[in-house]
């Protein structure tokens, strides 16, 4: 059970957006998709649900293409910022159409959790506000019940309580019935603890594909007096480093071993990785 | 609690249960919170809720009832007070004997010193 992306290769005239990606998302796991605006991750998560077509390359759910495929893109929930009913619908009634054509779609639960959200559901989807849309996108896709739920930007517009809510809310859902969700993401930090296994996409390569704790891992921050940092750095994999007087921090790729005395180390976040990693990409 | 320090939070999620335990919040024969309850609480994914409890399973201060969930094993305070006491060694006191020793205090002089903290704390 998993959906598998060989080879996909998506171009907008001259633009290459993705370059040959190859990825799994496997079953009952919570992925990160991360990587700046621009990377490629809207146009990654629009091939998995045939929205866009690809240039080169297919894309099967649990070994049926998806391509022009009801049963294959029937697993598979998007929650993008486009929105699929008609404007003048109300919330009520889309709830209703949903049920339509995702067959698993909870309603009640749809109602409870616009309850939790404060969401009218009189309201017209045209009327609602930037956050309440996005708001009603989430209950649809958390109401969909799909084995593959795509989550692009989720909490883009939302204010500090409602993203809480939600994040505690698919937590929920998924421990009380695991699935597969892809959050695709440029607010790291936020979602940098919900996720078991993340996919850094960059100028629509991936660069990374691994458990996020062994990203975090991988590497390290140390940090002393410039002139005993510098030395410690000779021959090592130097991700990014600064310098405020005489103290100088580096972010170091690979295994601290024992250091000298006078140095500091300390484990890095997955934010501070990610941005470490694009500095570094940068200068390449 | 946030988990804002720099050890991974699966270890601090198992010292916070380990205090728990220690404080009486979680006694003997009582369930602990779900990996989904923790998950949901902490915003982490329940594979790092997973691994933290599994820590104090492996020390067999935790075991499963099967369907029910995880419960605190008899005895796990006093294993963690006397776990406690081993930890207390290596962290303070063979700390304070070597500053002792730099700043030139002799063990009669610590122990002075040391009696005199127990009068001086509440």
């Amino acid at each position: 059970m998993s959906i598998e992306i060989k080879n996909i290769t998506k171009d907008f005239g001259d633009t290459r957006a993705l370059d040959n990606v190859t990825l799994t998302f496997g079953e009952n796991k919570i992925y990160g998709l991360l990587g700046n605006n621009g990377a490629g991750k809207s146009t990654l998560l629009g091939i998995m649900t045939d929205l866009l077509h690809a240039t080169e390359g297919t894309i099967t759910v649990d070994g049926e293409a998806v391509s022009n495929n009801d049963s294959a893109l029937g697993k598979v929930f998007l929650v993008a910022e486009q929105n699929l009913f008609p404007e003048d619908m109300s919330v009520k009634k889309a709830f209703g159409a949903a049920q339509v054509f995702s067959p698993a779609f909870d309603r009640a639960y749809a109602e409870k959790l616009a309850v939790k959200f404060g969401l009218d559901t009189k309201k017209k989807i045209k009327s609602l506000s930037t956050g309440y849309a996005s708001i009603f996108r989430l209950i649809v896709g958390l109401s969909a019940n799909t084995p593959y739920l795509l989550l692009d930007e989720p909490v883009l517009g939302l204010d500090a309580q409602h993203r809480d809510m939600f994040y505690r809310l698919l937590l929920e859902k998924y421990g009380e019935n695991p699935f597969t969700t892809v959050i695709s993401t440029h607010l790291i930090a936020e979602a940098a603890d919900l996720i078991e296994h993340a996919v850094i996409i960059r100028d629509g390569r991936i660069i990374k594909d691994c458990p996020s704790s062994e990203l975090t891992a991988s590497a390290y921050s140390v940090s002393g007096p410039a002139g005993l940092v510098d030395s410690y750095l000779d021959g090592r994999h130097i991700l990014t480093s600064n310098t405020l007087g005489g103290l100088k921090t580096a972010c170091v790729q690979g295994q601290s071993g024992a250091l000298p005395e006078g140095l500091e180390f300390s484990r890095v976040n997955l934010q501070d990785y990610f941005i470490s990693l694009m500095e570094e990409e940068d200068r390449k | 609690m946030t988990f804002q320090d720099e050890r991974p939070i699966f270890l601090q999620l198992a010292e916070q249960l380990e205090e728990g335990i220690l404080s009486g919040a979680y006694p003997e024969e009582s369930r602990v919170p779900s990996i989904t309850e923790y998950s949901v609480t902490y915003k982490i994914n329940p594979a790092t809720a997973l691994k933290g409890i599994n820590l104090l399973v492996d020390s067999g201060l935790l075991y499963k009832k099967r369907g029910l969930g995880m419960y605190v094993s008899t005895g796990a305070k006093e294993q963690l007070k006397s776990q406690r006491k081993d930890r207390f060694y290596h962290d303070y006191v063979e700390r304070l004997v070597r500053e002792a020793k730099n700043l030139g205090l002799d063990a009669s002089e610590l122990t002075n010193m040391i009696k005199r903290g127990f009068e001086d704390v509440d």
